[in-house]
């Protein structure tokens, strides 16, 4: 489960890392914040209609989350699969509290959810993440930017504030959830190997007995099948 | 039960609400499926407004976020049991919020079919933690008042076989699969939440109503409780008589608008 702010660079360095992980002959499953298709078509009315407040806009991501576990995470856990998950309840302990929400309240919301076995966290400096965003897309989304909250009439403005809070809810979480804290301004190959060495350290023993896996045989057709395509 | 003043928070105030200035009354009808509590709401609603109060009345999966959303996802086969709970808590913060709390603050009464305790006893009949649901919903306001519609699960049974004629999936926890046809299932959910609100009932203070009886002897004893409320009065409502004196038009005639 990797964390970190918009422009850390997370979402890069989890995808490098289930392919890494499938290509070994392992299973693995993949959740994504906000994506159950259960839960889509309401969020995404809030947000056009601009109806959510922080209460409804917590309560929403926590509903698609439970979706997502119930319905996805849970059972392929059981299955044997591994599960990368791009964010987890983290995100909404930093978001929801950087929006007013009680930090109590969230966490007890989300206290159905199963303990992850490994979690990184993205440490970046605010100022080059939001560069990154400001370099990679054309506008930021009125919610990102937290324009609910009339930070400021300057969207750039209010993100740059907005991120800086959630930043600040990270940072004071990181010590007490225990996550992995990877340099985000490294570059993506040496963050990717710092991630690859934790997993084999952390999870090693489990990686070759405690997981559902392909045999020999079929990861040695995948990797003929992946170099003919190369 | 006296009404309580000013309305108040149960676990976690709303980031932006000022209880102080709600200054409406907050009625909670509560009750399991098909015991009546639409009719009910219905005739209180009529009175109220033929007393001169300005009424709100709202319920489950009726908000303008997410009503369309629960709705959907009933139709599928995936709805599972803690998504839909957090699905009803969604709907019911942008009720609060958006209808309930604003008509508070404009000294309406607002009406509501169910509140978070059918969240709470739904969740708690599915197996998930009290503990858990009850602060998840801790946001929700203390009402002045919550009238508990009490049946039992016979009488359940024969209002849904004689009234609707059949019997609901979700009605009937069929999600849970608590019996294997849904009449069986429906027995066995029925009185788990029946269970479940009979012990907030006491936690919760909740007026507890005999449902068993016919609607207009259960709406008197209503009124009677709701009197009891000091909800603001007008005195001396000017009477309109009917006149004999004909200006050719029928009955009274609408108001210009301006």
């Amino acid at each position: 489960m990797v964390e970190g702010i918009d422009g850390s660079g997370k979402s890069t360095q989890i995808s490098l890392l289930s392919h890494w992980l499938r290509s070994q002959g392992i299973a693995v499953a993949f959740s994504e914040w906000n994506s159950s298709p259960l839960v889509r078509e309401t969020t995404r009315r809030g947000k056009r209609k601009e109806m959510f407040t922080p209460t409804t806009f917590s309560l929403i991501h926590a509903t698609d989350f439970a979706d997502r576990m119930e319905r996805y995470v849970l059972p392929l856990m059981k299955a044997g699969a591994i599960v990368c998950a791009d964010r987890y309840t983290y995100t909404a302990f930093a978001r929801d509290v950087a929006r007013g929400v009680s930090r109590r309240w969230v966490r007890n919301l989300y206290s159905f959810a199963t303990r992850p076995n490994l979690s990184f966290y993205f440490r970046v400096p605010l100022d080059v993440a939001i560069g990154r965003i400001l370099g990679g897309r054309d506008a930021i989304k009125y919610y990102e930017a937290g324009m609910d909250m009339g930070l400021s009439r300057d969207v750039e403005e209010s993100f740059r504030i907005f991120q800086g809070r959630i930043l600040d809810e990270y940072e004071a979480m990181a010590h007490e959830v225990g996550f992995h804290i990877i340099d985000a301004t490294l570059s993506i190959e040496e963050q990717q190997k710092q991630m690859r060495d934790i997993v084999i350290q952390e999870l090693g023993e489990s990686l070759r007995n405690g997981v559902l896996r392909m045999a020999p045989g079929e990861v040695h057709a995948i990797e003929t099948a992946t170099a003919l395509l190369q | 039960m006296q009404s309580k003043q000013p309305l108040h928070f149960y676990n976690e105030a709303l980031p932006g609400v000022d209880s102080a200035e709600l200054h409406g009354k907050l009625i909670v009808i509560e009750g399991p499926d098909a015991v009546g509590r639409t009719t009910q709401v219905a005739l209180l609603r009529h009175w109220l407004e033929q007393e001169g109060h300005a009424v709100l009345d709202t319920g489950m999966a009726r908000g303008a976020l997410a009503g369309k959303g629960i709705k959907q996802a009933k139709e599928g086969n995936t709805l599972g049991p803690i998504t839909m709970t957090l699905y009803y808590t969604t709907d019911f913060a942008d009720r609060l919020e958006n209808e309930i709390v604003p008509a508070l603050r404009a000294g309406f009464v607002v009406l509501t079919d169910r509140y978070i305790f059918s969240i709470v006893a739904r969740a708690i009949a599915r197996g998930e933690d009290r503990r858990w649901i009850e602060q998840v919903t801790g946001f929700g306001l203390v009402p002045h008042a919550v009238y508990y519609l009490r049946a039992d699960v016979k009488q359940l049974v024969s209002r849904v076989v004689l009234g609707r004629g059949a019997f609901d999936y979700w009605e009937s926890g069929m999600d849970m699969r608590f019996g294997d046809n849904m009449f069986d299932s429906f027995v066995k959910y029925q009185t788990r939440l029946i269970r479940a609100l009979d012990v907030m009932a006491k936690k919760y203070e909740f007026v507890t109503v005999d449902a068993g009886r016919p609607p207009d002897v259960i709406f008197q004893d209503l009124r009677k409780h709701i009197s009891r409320l000091n909800l603001k009065t007008i005195r001396n409502t000017p009477r309109i008589h009917a006149t004999t004196r004909s200006n050719g038009s029928n009955g009274a005639k609408r108001p210009r608008k301006a």
